[in-house]
């Protein structure tokens, strides 16, 4: 970073997260203390082995959970005081999630998958149609749009979900181990998807993971331990998942 | 906007798994169904039973002797009286405001004709009471003044009575038929009233009240001064608007004439028509609410049903639940989901049990002949109750659903 230009507002400015749990009379010290800022553009992966606090790092990031400690602006809003109702809110507009089990809807078609998030942002039935669809389109699935979500393969119903994830325009995507349930050929389709998204949208990409194949595409690899960021790098020989782009 | 994306998705739900929304559906269905025929049957009795009282008249009040207590188990006499044919005078020369009055002596008997024999009421009478009880000729003439000044053996008998003894063809006018032993000629036939709650009201027989009282049921009839007795006193009144003051002035000309000191009870009885059907329209009601409230208490059944149904599909969607929290939903739409979709259950079952309720009381109707009266007010009520139980019940589990925490929903196995 030795350009002169003045860096963009940081998406994600979080300082000293710490969080702490009750089980019984244990405390458990899930996070002690996590300090990161993200920039809208990034590709990065926040990896870490079980217990390590990645998950509750990503649920408070997700504004599924709430720090005990610290600040977290996301996009521009102070979110550490928000009720629930302001979270989900908050979840609805600025966050897309992808997980590992895709957790669509079943026996619901792909566009009507999509459209789910879109029926809580109050937008109208036609509107909602509209944005999925192209939506569904960016997601290589034009064609599949009334297909059942159960009668669609793993890699196609994981698509579904980015389309879900994408359908509002969020400020993040939050992808907790997106390829987990994949076989790895779908698996290099889907980082080939996520990283088309990144450089042709600037779409800003947070993968949660312990998979070192999907931190090797991220431009950015953080990595957790003990509920502390222990590393924070620059991932010098990013892989391109994808031979045509 | 959002309401008719909840109610879609609801549809959506409940189609996805049909024969659990049957199921928990037919629960609902079976409550409001029986709900609607028992109300159903029972306000078509209620109707009914009113007809036949009106039928026989309007603004008819009857005085009978003896003090009927009032309440359930009434009828019970409290002591022997008699009413006198100078009580009837007495009431005949000063009530006013009457279109009509008559005076009845009544026993059961039989008639007998060629070996053939009928066991009816012979009312002894006077030339009005046919029309205050709403009789029409059918054939011949009723008891005239004339019959009654000669006490003369004339009988006026219903369609029963024709019915036992006489052929069909066989024209019972002017025939000769015998009655304790006492030969009679009919001189009238009536026409039929039809069977009703309180027996065959066909079966009757009308001669003059004096040949009653001196030849047919002389030592009956003889009372304690040595007077004739009488059965009824009938009056018709003009209208709706003097019933009350010819009851009220009843009442009054037979208490000074009997010398009842005022606030001792009376020892006769002054009953209107109106009274009669609005104390059986009560107990009716009564009885109908009764039913209905018992078929209700299936209702509350089926809305624990849908509330087990709720409970096992919001466990079985925890992930849903979790994942709709996470792409933004807040409580309240997840809760809105949920009780929507219970009421929607409900309310189906709600409009099934309708038609079930409908062709249950038509059903009921044509294999007992009983009148059903289906009334938009019972179905618009059931129906709303069932909506009702939909959102009683769907409640909890509604609200068990949009309290889970989504980071806990989503791990769910």
């Amino acid at each position: 970073m030795t350009t002169t230009t003045t860096l963009p507002d940081p998406v994600i400015d979080a300082d000293l997260l710490t969080k702490t749990y009750k089980l019984g009379e244990h405390e458990v010290h899930a996070l002690q203390g996590a300090t990161l800022k993200i920039y809208p553009g990034d590709l990065l992966a926040i990896m870490g082995p079980s217990g390590s606090g990645k998950s509750t790092l990503m649920n408070i990031l997700g504004c599924l959970d709430q720090a005990t400690a610290g600040t977290y602006r996301l996009d521009g809003v102070d979110v550490e005081n928000l009720k629930d109702d302001a979270l989900a809110e908050i979840r609805n507009r600025k966050i897309g999630f992808v997980f590992q089990s895709f957790n669509l809807l079943r026996r619901t078609s792909a566009l009507s998958n999509v459209e789910q998030p879109l029926i809580y942002s109050g937008l109208r039935s036609r509107e909602r149609r509209e944005r999925s669809a192209s939506a569904l389109r960016a997601v290589g699935l034009g064609d599949r749009l009334d297909h059942q979500a159960n009668e669609l393969s793993g890699g196609q119903q994981q698509r579904v979900a980015i389309a879900r994830a994408l359908v509002t325009d969020p400020a993040i995507i939050l992808a907790d181990e997106p390829t987990g349930n994949l076989d790895s050929k779908s698996g290099a389709e889907i980082m080939c998807l996520f990283q088309r998204l990144n450089e042709q949208k600037g779409i800003t990409v947070i993968f949660v993971t312990h998979d070192q194949r999907i931190a090797s595409h991220c431009r950015r690899i953080i990595r957790i331990s003990d509920g502390k960021i222990v590393a924070d790098e620059v991932n010098a020989d990013q892989l391109k998942a994808c031979i045509d782009v | 906007m959002f309401l008719i994306e909840v109610i879609r998705l609801a549809f959506r739900t409940l189609r996805s798994n049909p024969l659990r929304a049957v199921l928990t559906l037919l629960g609902i269905s079976i409550g409001v169904g029986a709900v609607i025929a028992l109300i159903s049957i029972g306000s078509g009795v209620q109707r009914y039973v009113t007809d036949q009282f009106t039928s026989a008249g309007t603004n008819v009040i009857t005085v009978t002797p003896g003090r009927m207590q009032r309440g359930f188990g009434g009828g019970a006499f409290a002591q022997p009286a008699q009413l006198t044919m100078s009580d009837w005078r007495a009431v005949a020369n000063e009530v006013q405001g009457t279109s009509a009055m008559g005076v009845s002596f009544s026993r059961a008997s039989s008639i007998i004709y060629t070996g053939k024999s009928s066991n009816v009421n012979i009312n002894g009478v006077s030339p009005q009471v046919g029309a205050i009880q709403g009789w029409t000729i059918a054939s011949g003439r009723f008891i005239d003044d004339a019959d009654i000044a000669s006490r003369s053996r004339v009988l006026v008998i219903g369609q029963s009575v024709a019915k036992d003894l006489f052929e069909s063809g066989e024209d019972p006018i002017d025939q000769s038929v015998r009655v304790n032993g006492l030969p009679f000629r009919i001189v009238g036939t009536l026409v039929a009233k039809g069977a009703s709650f309180i027996g065959d009201q066909d079966a009757i027989a009308f001669v003059p009240i004096t040949t009653a009282q001196e030849r047919l049921f002389g030592s009956q009839s003889q009372g304690t001064s040595g007077e004739r007795t009488i059965s009824t006193i009938l009056l018709q009144a003009n209208d709706d608007a003097s019933r009350p003051a010819v009851q009220r002035d009843t009442t009054q000309i037979l208490a000074d004439k009997r010398k009842i000191e005022p606030g001792e009870p009376n020892d006769f009885t002054v009953l209107s028509q109106a009274e009669l059907v609005n104390s059986f329209g009560l107990v009716l009601a009564a009885l109908t609410t009764f039913l209905g409230a018992i078929a209700a208490i299936s209702l509350l059944v089926g809305g624990v049903g849908i509330m087990n149904i709720m409970l096992v599909s919001v466990t079985e969607r925890t992930r849903e639940i979790g994942l709709r929290k996470a792409i933004g939903a807040k409580s309240g739409a997840i809760l809105s989901q949920f009780l929507i979709e219970a009421i929607v259950l409900a309310t189906l079952g709600g409009i099934v049990g309708v038609l079930i309720g409908v062709a249950g009381a038509a059903l009921a109707s044509r294999l007992a002949g009983i009148p059903a009266d289906v009334q938009p007010a019972s179905v618009i009520l059931a129906v709303g109750f069932s909506t009702l139980v939909g959102l009683f019940f769907g409640l909890w589990p509604a609200r068990r659903a949009s309290r889970l925490s989504p980071i806990e929903a989503l791990r769910f196995e």
